[in-house]
């Protein structure tokens, strides 16, 4: 796991927290997971942001200094360490906005014991939703390119 | 990491939903084993929601495989050595 910048400014929670990024081309994610992170940082959560090469080199090129990512690592990677029991999650908020990236929270949700919130976005939001199979809370909202909706829903789940 | 992509492979469907793969390997393949989500095979892990199915035919084995920006393919592979491990999980 690759980790930058500092530590989260807020008093350590011993939360573990992990962000799955889907697929980034829909534009409000990598923008969602910085501020997702920063809030979890804030409250003292230890936050891995998991995704393909691409989502993380987005994410990471817009905070060079690591202000508000945590640790990052490559999506399978992160898949094979939960599978394996090398490591463990409270919480998970895994973005998707296609059937892969419902599959892959399918996947966290079956191999994790984390609480997992299901971040349903783009154009296809509510279709979408409808067919998630496993348990998790879901958090749908039809952005494409504001993310106001989805921080919305972010603002109520986390303290 | 994975090693799949390196492997001689047949793609049999393409860029489906993970539902589509499954019953896909569920109607066509008579020898068809469960395995949990993040089963490992070839030094991959398998992604998908329960049910997840593997078909084995002959020497090969049968497998659904998603990428996060291409959605999911069924794949055929030669099996080796995985096909003894699959039998053993009935």
């Amino acid at each position: 796991m690759e980790r930058s910048g500092e530590e989260g400014r807020g008093t350590r929670s011993g939360r573990k927290v992990l962000i799955l990024l889907g697929c980034p081309e829909v534009p409000v994610q990598t923008s969602i997971a910085l501020y997702l992170s920063f809030r979890l940082r804030r409250r003292g959560d230890d936050v891995v942001v998991a995704g393909t090469g691409a989502a993380l080199q987005l994410a990471k090129l817009a905070d060079p200094e690591g202000h508000y990512l945590g640790g990052t690592m490559n999506i399978d990677r992160c898949i094979a360490s939960i599978s394996e029991g090398e490591r463990d999650f409270d919480l998970c908020f895994a973005f998707a906005h296609s059937d892969a990236g419902v599959t892959y929270a399918g996947t966290v949700s079956y191999i994790s014991d984390a609480e997992l919130y299901l971040l349903l976005f783009g154009r296809g939001a509510e279709d979408l939703a409808e067919t998630v199979e496993f348990d998790c809370r879901k958090l749908v909202a039809k952005a494409v390119h504001n993310p106001v909706p989805l921080k919305k829903l972010i603002d109520e789940v986390i303290d | 990491m994975s090693c799949i992509d390196e492997m001689k492979y047949e793609i049999l469907l393409s860029q489906c939903s993970f539902k589509e793969a499954r019953e896909y390997i569920k109607k066509n393949f008579k020898d068809v084993v469960e395995v949990p989500p993040g089963y490992r095979i070839f030094d991959t892990f398998l992604i998908g929601v329960p049910p997840l199915f593997v078909g084995i035919e002959g020497e090969d084995v049968i497998i659904p495989y998603t990428k996060p920006c291409y959605g999911t393919y069924v794949m055929r592979i030669e099996g080796g050595d995985e096909i003894e491990k699959l039998r053993a999980k009935r």
